[in-house]
């Protein structure tokens, strides 16, 4: 498997105006190779509401997208922290730690891991205080 | 039922520019949220059919739709958006209406003229 594309995005903590720039850049580039629109909008879905939790809960980080020339896509959210305090209660959906402001911009429904879980083909999420990496995979044709 | 009589039926003014397109498309499926992350989670079907209903008026409500491929969102209790985010809907060819009527009034009024929710 050969990478054919390959690109990187900085998410800045607290960020609202940009927020959900870089979800919409990927969603373009990944129109632009020919993805289909369903399973286009399952990897929007899941890109922005992982990049939003880059903004509202972490100290921004770095988004990483990767498509293989055998139509897998990786979408990785890595963040220097300050990490997730219980994973389980956070995949629970309704569960939520987010600030006032966060809900004030209509999140923090307490939905955002357990709906990226759900449109992922594969997901993996490690946390500690230092910091969360988010793995997902997509399988698509190119 | 088509969007220019969704309008009617809401008494709701066009934001951005009356797509006439748009206008005369069939939607058959609402989903009312103040809540993104709901949004996020419920649509997950009919999305060319489904309008949005909302109060929050902001730019966080346009990515959603982005997003989720939704083209037609009316704005309720009276709401309206910037002039930096009626920009951002035109980009994103997104049609945006506003209606002072409440959330629920909003809802009640369609539902009665037998618009179905996102399960049909």
């Amino acid at each position: 498997m050969d990478s054919i594309l390959q690109k990187e995005y900085t998410v800045v903590q607290d960020d609202y105006v940009n927020a959900g720039k870089v979800s919409s850049d990927i969603k373009t580039t990944l129109a632009e190779i020919g993805i289909s629109p369903k399973i286009l909008r399952k990897i929007a879905v899941a890109s922005y509401e992982s990049e939003i939790n880059l903004i509202i809960h972490a100290y921004g980080g770095k988004v990483y997208l990767d498509v293989s020339d055998d139509g897998y896509i990786s979408l990785v959210f890595k963040d220097p922290g300050p990490g997730i305090p219980d994973l389980e209660k956070a995949l629970t959906p309704g569960w939520s730690t987010a600030s006032e402001k966060a809900r004030g911009m209509g999140f923090g429904a307490g939905m955002g891991l357990p709906n990226i879980q759900r449109v992922s083909d594969e997901f993996d999420i490690e946390s500690s205080p230092q910091g969360t990496t988010l793995k997902l995979g997509f399988r698509a044709a190119v | 039922m088509l969007a220019k009589e969704i309008a009617d039926i809401l008494c709701a003014a066009p934001l951005t520019e009356w797509d006439e397109k748009i206008m005369n498309q069939d939607y058959r499926n609402v989903f009312a949220t103040d809540l993104m992350s709901d949004a996020l989670a419920m649509i997950q079907d009919n999305e060319e059919s489904t309008v949005l209903l909302t109060g929050l008026c902001n730019s966080q409500t346009l990515r959603t739709a982005e997003m989720l491929d939704v083209r037609f969102i009316v704005f309720v209790r009276g709401k309206y958006l910037q002039d930096i985010d009626l920009e951002m809907a035109k980009n994103m060819d997104i049609t945006c209406l506003a209606t002072d009527l409440t959330m629920y009034d909003a809802c009640g009024r369609l539902y009665q003229k037998g618009v179905a929710g996102i399960y049909g």
